[in-house]
């Protein structure tokens, strides 16, 4: 295949990543990372490295629309990356020293879970109170909904600092913005309503990804021939998709997709243990 | 709770923000996109292989590298810089944040910031990349 081709594939495939991440809030990530190396036979770690590329650019896209809302919670946001940049520094660190076949293998479950955790119900409550550290650490804030501002404390902040440096690896690691691990631990365990931990974790995904994409930079990791028709499409679709995402029906769309990252994830789970990736 | 100058002034800090965000991308992809037509227009009919993984040249590892490949109107080191400019897009804003911060006279949340900053350089220069 000539260069010129691999390269308009690339870039129609990472269209409609971005196109479908943007749709479902799960990000491109997790469908361009597949598309190289089970469709187009391209190693994984070249893959890791140009879908970290497309991580920084609709994270970074989307948050400018973000700041204006007032709904990031800066702070929190701020806190948190401690721990994300610190786990997302030894997840690209390690990345060189774990085979390719476990590293597919990680990345199945972590598609798997993904799908599951469309599904779970947000949290929507957000109870004023929080815990003694959160409010040493001025962690609880208010935001606007529907022309109320509603105030929200933070809990367990040691557990979501926990969670965030294993997010913060495993995107490292994959390439990936690991953003349902992030909402995880905002949603589940420090118990932030999900308005503010979408965007907030969102505004973290940049940077996570900033620190461990100039790792993988100084590493060779990153491809210019194949970052460059990634990150293209992927912002592309990216743009097209936050422009119809009011007219389309958001929720078959999520089920549709969850099937379809569950098949991904088995597939990338059963190359992983055959040891064809 | 604070003055409204200073509000004004922390609002400010959050417009550029979002405008750094904005501009950052669109520059940035506008320099991969440059750099991509040179990189096709050069190798576009040559044979792609990225079936095994042999990591980057040397030049497009680091900046002078990169600028060097730049110089020499490489595609591939105009698009690496656009990556570059990228990379530095979301570092900016951490950057912004405490200029943000000492505004508003949090001076826990600078020191937390510069943390952030701190582990970023650590990864830039500490040769864990190497």
């Amino acid at each position: 295949m000539t260069i010129l081709l691999l390269t308009l594939y690339i870039l129609i495939g990472a269209y409609f990543a971005g196109l479908i991440g943007s749709l479902t809030g799960l990000g491109g990530g997790v469908v361009i990372i597949p598309l190289l190396t089970l469709v187009l036979g391209i190693d994984i770690h070249y893959a890791i490295g140009a879908s970290l590329v497309s991580v920084i650019a609709t994270s970074s896209g989307s948050a400018a629309a973000y700041v204006k809302e007032g709904i990031t919670n800066m702070r929190l946001g701020m806190f948190l990356e401690i721990a994300t940049t610190t786990g997302a520094v030894l997840g690209a660190y390690l990345a060189s020293y774990i085979p390719a076949t476990f590293i597919a293998i990680l990345f199945g479950l972590i598609l798997l879970f993904s799908a599951i955790m469309s599904f779970v119900k947000k949290n929507t409550l957000a109870d004023p109170v929080s815990s003694k550290p959160a409010t040493w650490l001025k962690l609880g804030s208010s935001f606007p909904d529907e022309g109320k501002q509603i105030q929200y404390g933070v809990r367990n902040i040691f557990g979501g600092f926990g969670l965030m440096s294993f997010a913060g690896m495993i995107s490292g690691l994959l390439g990936i913005g690991s953003g349902s691990l992030k909402v995880v631990a905002m949603d589940n365990i420090m118990r932030i309503p999900f308005k503010v931990s979408t965007t907030t974790s969102n505004f973290m995904i940049g940077v996570t990804a900033a620190a461990s994409a100039v790792v993988y930079l100084q590493r060779g990791y990153i491809d210019p021939g194949l970052s460059m028709p990634v990150v293209l499409g992927v912002v592309l679709g990216a743009v097209t998709g936050s422009k119809i995402l009011v007219k389309a029906n958001t929720k078959s769309l999520k089920i549709i997709f969850a099937i379809v990252i569950s098949v991904i994830g088995i597939q990338m789970i059963y190359k992983g243990l055959s040891g064809k990736i | 709770m604070s003055s409204e100058k200073k509000i004004f002034k922390d609002a400010d800090v959050q417009l550029m923000i979002g405008s750094l965000l904005r501009w950052g991308v669109i520059v940035s992809m506008s320099v991969v996109f440059i750099g991509g037509l040179v990189y096709l227009y050069r190798h576009g009919l040559e044979k792609a292989s990225y079936h095994q993984f042999i990591g980057e040249p040397a030049f497009l590892k680091n900046i002078p590298g990169i600028l060097q490949g730049v110089a020499a109107i490489k595609g591939r080191a105009i698009i690496q810089t656009g990556i570059l400019l990228l990379i530095a897009t979301p570092i900016a804003r951490v950057l912004l944040s405490v200029f943000s911060f000492l505004l508003e006279k949090d001076y826990q949340y600078v020191i937390i910031t510069l943390i952030v900053l701190g582990i970023i350089a650590f990864s830039m220069l500490s040769g864990v990349g190497g």
